[in-house]
């Protein structure tokens, strides 16, 4: 393991990122529209018991990937009738079924615990995988990695250049405007919020039946959905961005095993929560860059400032705020 | 005055059914769990029942457990009003119990153990308001917002634990997750023996709760924080710093949150543990919601919810099943009484346009 090989290391962020990407997606849909799903930890936690339980006794991998986007969607449908038709606090009620959902996940899939179960197979895609560094990075792994690859695409084209997609952001900025252009935002926030929680169910799936296969309490995916959470912040709520800072996040992860061999004074708690004060760090820079865009015109400054910002993005205007007719 | 009486009656009378629907509601859907669970649900009622008012030490350990709890969300009191989401208090209490046992590791052989005993509740109680007052910062300096700083606050401050136990007080020979060095007898705070209680921690968490709804209710913190609070606006027009009373309240939340800390460490555990939070301080923000902010109302909840807690620890022996059931009848509570809030909301305003 000692040995460091580029194209494995490569290989490896591409397929760990699947989980994280596919949650990020999601919960950067959602948010475009407007919805904070703040439940995401507990219901990847849920949708990882429900893929693991479900490919156990049916052997078969398909069915526990679709029941998994079932689950998220259905947490994600009471965050959204909470929001949308009950107008409570996304916050509270999504923090709640962040324990609640966990602790379901816990009780229910304790009798399937530590037990030897299915996961996905690799499936090398038969003439791309041959090309020489691109084909064992990106063309020999499980077809959810290929899923989330096209996914990243899929989103942005759906976004950022369909009609749907307009509605989707419009209603994230401004709902009282959709409202008088005849679109319900209440529609559009009810599709895109279960949509984002199928995502989400998908990266609960992804983890227990590919990246950390099985199931157990911890099961190892605990804490994951904060870090997407933030990956959204990161992305500036848009798509590729978010993409992208999932890999970064993935690539850390992996290079923390390789620092693990390396220096193994250094106690594995430390790698453990690593990526926590990371985020904190990570969002502070961000809301600096944010700050400084906004006081300052970006016109005429160094390189420095242009890389810095094309890392600022601002959120949906609407986010968070529940639309009342 | 008769009508009067009348609405409070009426008033009264709807908040009972509401309770009762919102029970029923939650008894359905836990039964449904069990079932789905292929569990007994009688039986694992019963359990928990049994195991948590069954015998003066089952009560002993549910109080044992009402303490933190009721620390913890009377903290959460003072944050929630000016409308901050402290989610970081389960780290608030873990660094409590660090700095209360950093102190008590001075006090080992044995010299004036009830200074060291007051030096390390001012020390837990300090290492939470500093846990707190960085999450504080973050968010009033570096603008993230309260959930994210705190949360990643909680994980660092559960590295620091484990490190510790693992690290530089780890027993001598063996370093597990059973903890650090138990303490010297003289550094416990004296208990109750039939019920394994300590009665000091219970005096401070009853302290807490009156001090805490005097602050709210009578003191000038207390009413800005809740003006803040409603209108972050119109603070800036009565010369309120709104930043200034984010961080008062993060320092009084985090100053619970290590109380209750040090009496974990010192009543309860007499060591550090890698769990010596428990997750009270999540539970915590549960119990604040349940009992709909109200200083009153939550110890009240934070004892049911304590009940549950203990009572569920013997389903797993007795019935195979995970403890976590408690957690779920918890959430289950919380989500069924903010709905039942809302439809109330919603029928109320029916009711006044019918009214008009």
């Amino acid at each position: 393991m000692s040995e460091f090989n580029v194209t494995i290391l490569l290989a490896s962020v591409v397929a760990g990122a699947v989980p994280i990407l596919l949650a990020t997606l999601g919960e950067t849909i959602t948010e475009k529209a407007g919805i904070i799903n703040l439940s995401l930890d507990g219901s990847i936690l849920l949708s990882a018991m429900t893929a693991f339980v479900v490919a156990y006794e049916t052997k078969s991998i398909i069915t526990g990937f679709a029941c998994a986007a079932l689950v998220g969607a259905l947490v994600a449908a009471v965050v959204a009738v909470f929001s949308i038709y009950l107008n409570q606090s996304q916050v509270a009620v999504g923090f709640v079924l962040t324990l609640m959902t966990r602790d379901l996940a816990y009780f229910l899939g304790n009798p399937y615990s530590r037990l030897q179960g299915p996961s996905a197979l690799q499936h090398p895609i038969p003439l791309l995988s041959d090309i020489p560094f691109l084909g064992k990075v990106f063309f020999n792994h499980t077809l959810p990695v290929y899923l989330s690859l096209l996914l990243i695409g899929l989103c942005w084209w759906y976004l950022y250049r369909t009609p749907q997609g307009l509605n989707l952001r419009a209603v994230g900025e401004n709902p009282r405007a959709c409202f008088a252009r005849g679109i319900s935002p209440a529609t559009i926030q009810m599709v895109y919020t279960l949509c984002g929680g199928a995502f989400v169910g998908l990266a609960g799936a992804a983890y227990s039946l590919c990246t950390k296969p099985g199931w157990g309490r911890p099961q190892g995916a605990e804490g994951a959905g904060w870090i997407a959470l933030a990956l959204v912040i990161f992305g500036g709520w848009h798509p590729v961005r978010a993409a992208i800072g999932a890999y970064l996040f993935a690539f850390l992860q992996v290079i923390g095993i390789y620092f693990q061999n390396w220096f193994p004074s250094i106690p594995a708690q430390v790698f453990q929560v690593a990526p926590f004060p990371l985020m904190i760090f990570t969002l502070l820079i961000i809301n600096f860059v944010q700050k400084k865009s906004a006081t300052d015109s970006m016109v005429g400054k160094g390189w420095i400032q242009s890389i810095l910002g094309t890392l600022s993005g601002a959120p949906p205007t609407a986010l968070g705020k529940p639309y009342k007719t | 005055m008769d009508v009067s009486n009348n609405m409070k009656y009426a008033t009264f009378f709807r908040f009972f059914r509401d309770v009762i629907l919102t029970v029923i509601v939650v008894f359905s859907f836990t039964t449904l769990i069990l079932l789905l669970a292929g569990a007994p649900p009688l039986a694992a009622y019963y359990q928990i029942f049994k195991g948590s008012l069954g015998s003066w030490l089952k009560l002993g350990q549910v109080i044992s457990v009402w303490i933190p709890l009721t620390l913890c969300s009377c903290g959460l009191l003072y944050t929630f009003r000016i409308n901050l989401w402290n989610i970081g208090v389960e780290g608030q209490v873990m660094m409590g119990a660090v700095f209360t046992t950093f102190v008590l590791r001075f006090g080992m052989n044995g010299h004036m153990p009830l200074l060291y005993l007051c030096a390390a509740f001012a020390a837990g109680v300090a290492g939470g308001a500093v846990w707190a007052l960085f999450a504080g910062y973050l968010k009033t300096r570096g603008g993230i917002h309260e959930i994210f700083a705190g949360l990643g606050l909680n994980f660092v401050a559960q590295a620091i634990i484990l490190w510790l136990i693992f690290g530089p007080w780890k027993r001598p020979g063996i370093a597990s997750m059973s903890g650090t060095e138990p303490l010297p007898r003289d550094l416990w705070l004296p208990y109750v023996s039939y019920m394994r209680l300590s009665v000091v921690g219970l005096t401070l968490a009853v302290i807490a709760i009156v001090v805490t709804a005097l602050m709210l209710r009578y003191t000038k913190i207390g009413l800005y924080l809740k003006a803040i609070g409603s209108n972050l606006n119109a603070a800036h027009m009565f010369d309120l710093n709104p930043r200034t009373y984010m961080l008062i309240a993060m320092v009084f939340a985090g100053g619970c949150a290590g109380l209750a800390g040090s009496i974990q460490v010192t009543g309860v555990y007499h060591r550090l543990i890698p769990a010596i939070s428990s997750n009270y301080g999540y539970l915590a923000l549960l119990v604040v919601m349940l009992s709909n902010y109200n200083v009153w109302i939550s110890p009240a909840v934070a004892f049911f919810f304590a009940c549950l807690n203990v009572g569920s620890i013997q389903l797993p022996m007795v019935l195979q099943l995970d403890s976590s059931l408690s957690g779920v009848i918890q959430g289950a509570l919380v989500l069924a009484a903010l709905a039942m809030h809302a439809w109330r909301m919603r029928t109320q305003k029916t009711e006044g346009i019918a009214l008009s």
